[in-house]
């Protein structure tokens, strides 16, 4: 557990920096209230009104959300079996064709299918 | 290109696989030490980024024939640290239609976890130790079994810390940057990991003390070129930076996720952005070009080149160097589209990886399990070369034939003559098109006449319903 302390001790001395740059930005600038400067910056035109809630958004990103989680997490499985690949041999190797072929039929799938497209 | 990468390393190092991750190093440094250290990598990050941006503009403005800054200090080298200065002492304004608190957490969230990687960056070899006050240590904060792990997972905090300040800020344009950088960000980082695993493969551990020892013959970045050069891709991606850098599209986007923060919460962005600059470019050193190993030839000739004090130096120009490199691709390349950007990430780069990690694995398990030599290699690698010759063929054969529709099409609406009202309202004339020949209008007289002539026809057509 030593080895992680001054990961601790870094982080620590990090956010030091950054919460008191934040704290001192706020004490050392000027403050000179006027309407039109608080308001969103839309190049000087009328802000347009944020819908409730966050409104909707193109599905793509909720897709490229999803594929990202199922390409993580066959990461998380490669990564181990790559530190032991040495050890697993033939075995590994297999199984991990296996299941690398796998996600790759859902990554046809989703291509096929325009999953991939960015209209 | 990949064959010869192959047969070099597989010929040359036929020594039995050695386990090269060695913790007993780390650990035992005394509080004060640790302290020592904690503030020279964080000092180091900081001078590094501050160096960094100066350098950009100076050499972006080189290649533009420019000066770039120099009126701040000799050469111009404080311009950074009066930047800082004066952003400051600026107005820190808050949108009345922002979300206070968040919007303040998100640049700490940004910044915080951006420091944290070059913890595990080996600037020396770990059993090579240096003396700091009569107290042996190796050059290097700290090492974990999970190094890589800890990298990954610390920098991919600061992905929350730009998605939040997007959201926070209550307005069109950081809400798109943020949408945009974050969909960005979770492609490239999938190729960028993919990419990391031939390594493992090759050295055997996740630590990165462990992973620089295993090059001490070659440097990744020759047997396992394709990774090499997909994490050079995907950590432009990763970052932000020119040619991806679609978040920040001033032309569409004003300033990405970052348009409402001025003042010192802005710094801390940019901050976030030139730190992890500097922690992918460390990955990269120390994953594919050999960390603090001196450069080929040097150790042949002088013995004493990776020991002491000299690594850090070796790691520091590699650093450099590849800091310049992204430099240099700001200063070269137009930023991409952004549905060529996600095609580019989606459909070559983490499939091509996938495909190179077999490659790799079938390789690595043929050497390790059996009497694998070079008439081997060619009938493994002759029909995985024979089925992308194919691959390749039928690719080009499809991309001809769609190219030549789009050719007829494009013929086909040449043949058409030019109608300027087609899209409903006129437009000019492109080069190559003519305007149709002018018809004159009909004398206003005979118009009204023939109105009133076929109105009166209309009327005796329908009949008088009165008669």
């Amino acid at each position: 557990m030593n080895s992680y302390a001054p990961i601790l001790v870094l982080g620590g001395l990090a956010a030091g920096f950054a919460i008191f740059s934040v704290v001192s930005g706020m004490l050392t600038g000027p403050k000179r209230y006027n309407r039109a400067k608080l308001e969103a910056y839309e190049c000087g035109i009328e802000p347009t009104p944020q819908p409730v809630g966050g409104g909707r958004f193109p599905v793509k990103y909720y897709l490229t959300a999803m594929l990202f989680i199922i390409f993580d997490i066959e990461i998380v499985f490669l990564y181990p079996w790559a530190v032991r690949f040495d050890s697993l041999g033939w075995f590994g190797l297999v199984e991990m064709v296996f299941f690398i072929l796998t996600v790759f039929v859902a990554y046809g799938y989703v291509w096929r299918r325009g999953g991939l497209e960015w209209d | 290109m990949s064959a010869l990468a192959l047969i070099g390393p597989l010929t040359a190092d036929a020594t039995t696989p050695t386990n090269y991750e060695n913790l007993s190093f780390f650990g035992r440094d005394p509080w004060w030490l640790i302290l020592i250290k904690v503030v020279a990598v964080f000092a180091f990050l900081v001078v590094t980024v501050l160096m960094a941006i100066l350098f950009e503009r100076k050499i972006v403005g080189y290649m533009q024939q420019r000066i770039g800054p120099n009126r701040t200090g000799p050469w111009g080298l404080l311009q950074s640290l009066a930047d800082g200065v004066k952003l400051m002492l600026k107005e820190d304004i808050i949108p009345t239609a922002a979300d206070k608190l968040v919007f303040i957490i998100a640049p700490l969230i940004a910044t915080i976890p951006a420091f944290l990687a070059i913890a595990v960056v080996p600037f020396g070899p770990a059993n090579n130790q240096v003396s700091i006050f009569h107290h042996r240590t190796p050059l290097q904060l700290t090492d974990l079994p999970v190094a890589i792990l800890y990298v990954l997972a610390a920098t991919s905090i600061g992905i929350y810390g730009i998605v939040l300040a997007g959201w926070a800020s209550g307005s069109t344009y950081p809400l798109l940057g943020a949408l945009r950088s974050t969909a960005q960000m979770i492609s490239y980082e999938i190729a960028m990991s993919l990419s990391f695993v031939a390594v493992f493969i090759y050295a055997g551990t996740m630590s990165t003390s462990g992973i620089v020892n295993s090059q001490h013959s070659w440097w990744n970045c020759l047997p396992l070129l394709p990774s090499f050069l997909i994490y050079v891709v995907s950590m432009v991606g990763e970052t932000n930076r020119a040619p991806f850098d679609l978040p920040e599209a001033e032309g569409e986007l004003v300033g990405g996720f970052h348009t409402e923060y001025s003042s010192i919460k802005f710094a801390l962005f940019f901050l976030a952005e030139y730190i992890n600059m500097v922690t992918v470019s460390s990955l990269a050193v120390l994953m594919f070009l050999g960390g603090w190993h001196a450069p080929f030839g040097l150790v042949s000739v002088w013995h004493g080149a990776n020991s002491g004090w000299w690594p850090v130096l070796w790691y520091v120009i590699k650093l450099v160097l590849f800091m310049l490199f992204f430099f240099w691709l700001r200063a070269t390349l137009p930023r991409l589209r952004y549905d060529q950007f996600m095609k580019l990430g989606w459909k070559v780069l983490i499939p091509a990886s996938l495909v190179w990690l077999l490659a790799v694995a079938v390789v690595r398990t043929l050497k390790n399990e059996g009497d694998l030599n070079r008439s081997h290699l060619i009938y493994i690698l002759g029909p995985v070369v024979a089925v992308l010759v194919v691959l390749w063929i039928v690719s080009e054969l499809r991309y001809r034939q769609t190219s030549a529709v789009e050719k007829a099409e494009e013929a086909a609406t040449a043949a058409k003559p030019f109608d300027p009202m087609d899209g409903g309202f006129p437009v000019p004339p492109l080069p190559g098109q003519t305007l149709p020949a002018f018809t004159p209008r009909r004398p206003r007289a005979a118009l009204v006449g023939a109105l009133v002539e076929s109105a009166e026809a209309s009327e005796l057509e329908a009949g008088d319903p009165d008669v």
